[in-house]
């Protein structure tokens, strides 16, 4: 007794190595993930747009060649260069498209969370047995294609579509409204798409947050409405910052709702990604276009991790 | 009781004790008029009136779902009487929302902010007011002071202790000076040393600010121990309403003695022996019991004889002057330290309970279990009711 090291001898046969290779493989298996399927094709990615376009199979060149071993490393290393980069900084096509994608996502943001967070409210206020039923209504869109949900949208949106049907029938308008094929019809579809990921994490500060609080608002002398700008809105600022940036982060890179639903004036740097890769076939520009994006997003990434974490050290 | 406060007794006034509610003259702070509250199918408060006192330590004590919290949401605003009014100072308050009210409360959850540090708390109330700064800083720093907590200050809630935190909710509710206090199971989340330490902290900072302060607590101890008067509640409606002596010692009912403190209850029929001495038949083949009783009682009539453990004498012997003294056997010891509890079973089956301090060291005790013991007691330290 009294010598722990020889009791795990005797208890597993492998002892302490064999203890921290169990824990060295547990801890491997989501890095060995986030390496296979991210780092990996971000470098694979990275190479690419430091490469030339070229009319191949793969477009573009070089690639590695390594049967001419050391020579064929470095004559692979020295043909890389920056000017896909600097191509664009030269064409004003990309900073417009970037900073374009950049406002509709804050607008849009912006938007989801005003229809967002009354629901939110609504449903954490909600009597405890509707809860669940409200929460399977926000849910259950989830249930069916994302792209036939936008194309449902097409269809309501149209010159024709049932929006104007519906207009011109009340007599609210005499002649259909152009909505379909405009930003305004892109920032519908993101606002119907994104909103559950703002709703929820709204609803779940919400929902924790103690009755009493607003109570002891009201009895220390503010009006209902007081209570709710400076007790029920700061208690709730980690899940309309978790929301935002939910919503924020893959609004930037969307590309199927502006394909679908905007006009040739929308400017999304997700569609001109597309058309680099598909239509013009240059995939080492629609390469650096990726990862210039991936920088761009790289900030509110860490941000809203930061929230995260100050939430969770917050509630310990 | 282990805890009973003596200084109501002479201490709150001059030469006077401290008790307007003996004093027809004395204006009421706050009325309860035949208050009744329903929620849809349910009455939460019966028909109620009170009178509370201007600087009273108040405590309303009962079993959950008495009523108790009911009360104290109606006195704060958070809920309206279904019927009667309820009275501040005079006027009736119904129609004044809570937040317009000169009340405040303090939560049993002490609904601390948890966005804001302590100093932020205790000014929350304060800047509604619109308080001048100079003014509010002073005050924030004098409830500091008054609770212990000045070093805490730019702390936020979850970093202090429950102790802690009990004693902001109290600043906080206290900074804007209500006319009332309401404190809704102020010490319920404290562990039971803190929760002693606390309720003498509470008495004199309620005795330092002159605040009136209602309690409610389903903690009878604590309720004698704080309070200046008590108020036992059972499905709505007050039971009795007295200082926490008058109710351990001369309860209106059977209810009332079984639910402060321990209690031996004794059936039986009462016959008049006496002025205001009745002698009570209660079992067969026994002497009647003697008993002293303002209340009048007819001959025959069936009563209740409830007696406090610690006012029976556990003896070996008979004791020869004794007007009432039954024989049993010990059934049961419960070893309290400074205290023994007997358990005595008498011949018909019924248990009494008997207390007495463990004044002598526990291997020099006479008696132990299965041996037969008296127990006598006289014949004024008994109460007899009615129902």
């Amino acid at each position: 007794m009294g010598r722990p090291g020889l009791v795990v001898m005797d208890g597993n046969g492998c002892g302490f190595v064999g203890k921290l290779m169990r824990r060295a493989l547990l801890i491997a298996v989501p890095y060995v993930w986030l390496l296979a399927l991210f780092l990996i094709p971000f470098f694979i990615v990275l190479k690419i747009s430091l490469s030339d376009v070229e009319l191949a199979i793969p477009p573009y060149t070089p690639t590695l060649d390594l049967s001419q071993g050391w020579s064929g490393i470095t004559d692979f290393f020295s043909q890389l260069d920056f000017e896909n980069f600097v191509w664009l900084t030269e064409d004003d096509l990309y900073w417009k498209a970037y900073l374009s994608s950049v406002k509709i996502a804050l607008i849009s943001t912006v938007l989801t969370l005003l229809v967002g967070y009354p629901i939110a409210y609504g449903m954490a206020r909600a009597p405890a047995e509707w809860r669940p039923t409200l929460m399977m209504m926000v849910i259950l869109p989830f249930w069916t294609s994302f792209l036939i949900r936008v194309y449902a949208w097409m269809g309501i949106l149209s010159n024709e579509g049932y929006l104007n049907q519906f207009l011109l029938w009340l007599g609210i308008i005499s002649t259909p409204l152009t909505i379909l094929n405009t930003n305004t019809a892109v920032y519908i579809g993101i606002v119907y798409t994104y909103l559950p990921f703002m709703i929820l994490p709204i609803y779940s500060s919400l929902e924790r947050m103690d009755e009493s609080l607003i109570e002891a608002a009201e009895d220390l002398g503010c009006s209902r409405l007081k209570a709710f700008w400076l007790v029920t809105i700061p208690l709730s600022r980690p899940g309309i910052i978790a929301g935002c940036f939910l919503v924020m982060i893959p609004v930037i890179g969307e590309f199927v709702i502006p394909s679908l639903l905007g006009g040739s004036s929308t400017l999304m740097i997700g569609k001109v990604l597309w058309e680099e890769f598909f239509s013009n076939r240059d995939w080492p520009v629609a390469s650096a276009v990726a990862v210039v994006l991936l920088l761009i997003l790289v900030i509110p990434i860490v941000l809203f991790q930061r929230n995260q974490q100050k939430q969770t050290e917050a509630e310990q | 009781m282990p805890f009973q406060s003596d200084r109501r007794t002479g201490a709150a006034l001059n030469t006077n004790v401290f008790a307007p509610w003996e004093d027809p003259q004395a204006k009421p702070l706050i009325q309860f008029q035949n208050v009744t509250k329903r929620f849809g199918g349910f009455t939460a408060i019966d028909n109620l009136s009170l009178d509370i006192f201007e600087q009273e330590f108040f405590a309303l004590l009962g079993p959950s779902g008495c009523g108790k919290t009911t009360m104290m949401r109606m006195l704060a605003g958070f809920e309206k009487p279904t019927e009667g009014h309820i009275m501040l100072g005079g006027q009736d308050i119904d129609p004044i929302p809570p937040n317009k009210r000169a009340v405040n409360m303090m939560f049993q959850s002490y609904a601390l902010f948890p966005h804001l540090s302590i100093w932020e708390n205790i000014a929350f109330g304060l800047r509604r007011d619109n308080m001048p700064k100079r003014y509010l800083e002073d005050r924030v720093e004098e409830m500091l002071r008054l609770t212990r907590l000045e070093q805490f200050a730019r702390r936020k809630p979850h970093q202090i202790s429950g102790g802690q935190r009990q004693r902001v909710a109290l600043a906080r509710s206290l900074a804007k000076a209500p006319k009332l206090l309401l404190l809704d199971e102020p010490l319920g989340a404290l562990d039971k040393k803190l929760r002693q330490d606390t309720q003498f902290e509470l008495m004199d900072i309620q005795e330092k600010t002159g605040t009136t302060f209602v309690i409610v607590t389903h903690d009878q101890e604590e309720a004698m121990t704080v309070a200046s008067r008590v108020a036992v509640m059972d499905q709505g409606k007050l039971m009795q309403v007295s200082t926490p002596d008058r109710i351990y010692e001369n309860p209106n009912s059977v209810y009332v003695a079984d639910f402060i403190g321990d209690v031996n209850i004794i059936e039986g029929r009462a016959t008049a022996n006496g002025d205001e001495v009745y002698q009570i038949d209660w079992a067969e083949g026994q002497s009647p019991l003697t008993a002293t009783s303002s209340t009048e009682f007819s001959n025959g009539q069936s009563c209740h004889l409830a007696i406090r453990p610690e006012k029976v004498t556990i003896s070996a012997d008979r004791p020869a002057d004794a007007i009432n003294a039954v024989q049993g056997k010990v059934l049961d010891i419960a070893y309290l330290g400074n205290l023994s509890t007997y358990y005595v079973e008498l011949p018909n089956g019924t248990i009494i309970k008997a207390q007495s301090a463990n004044t002598r060291r526990i291997s020099r005790r006479s008696f132990t279990w299965e041996d037969p013991v008296w127990l006598s007691w006289t014949a004024t330290a008994a109460v007899l009711l009615a129902n």
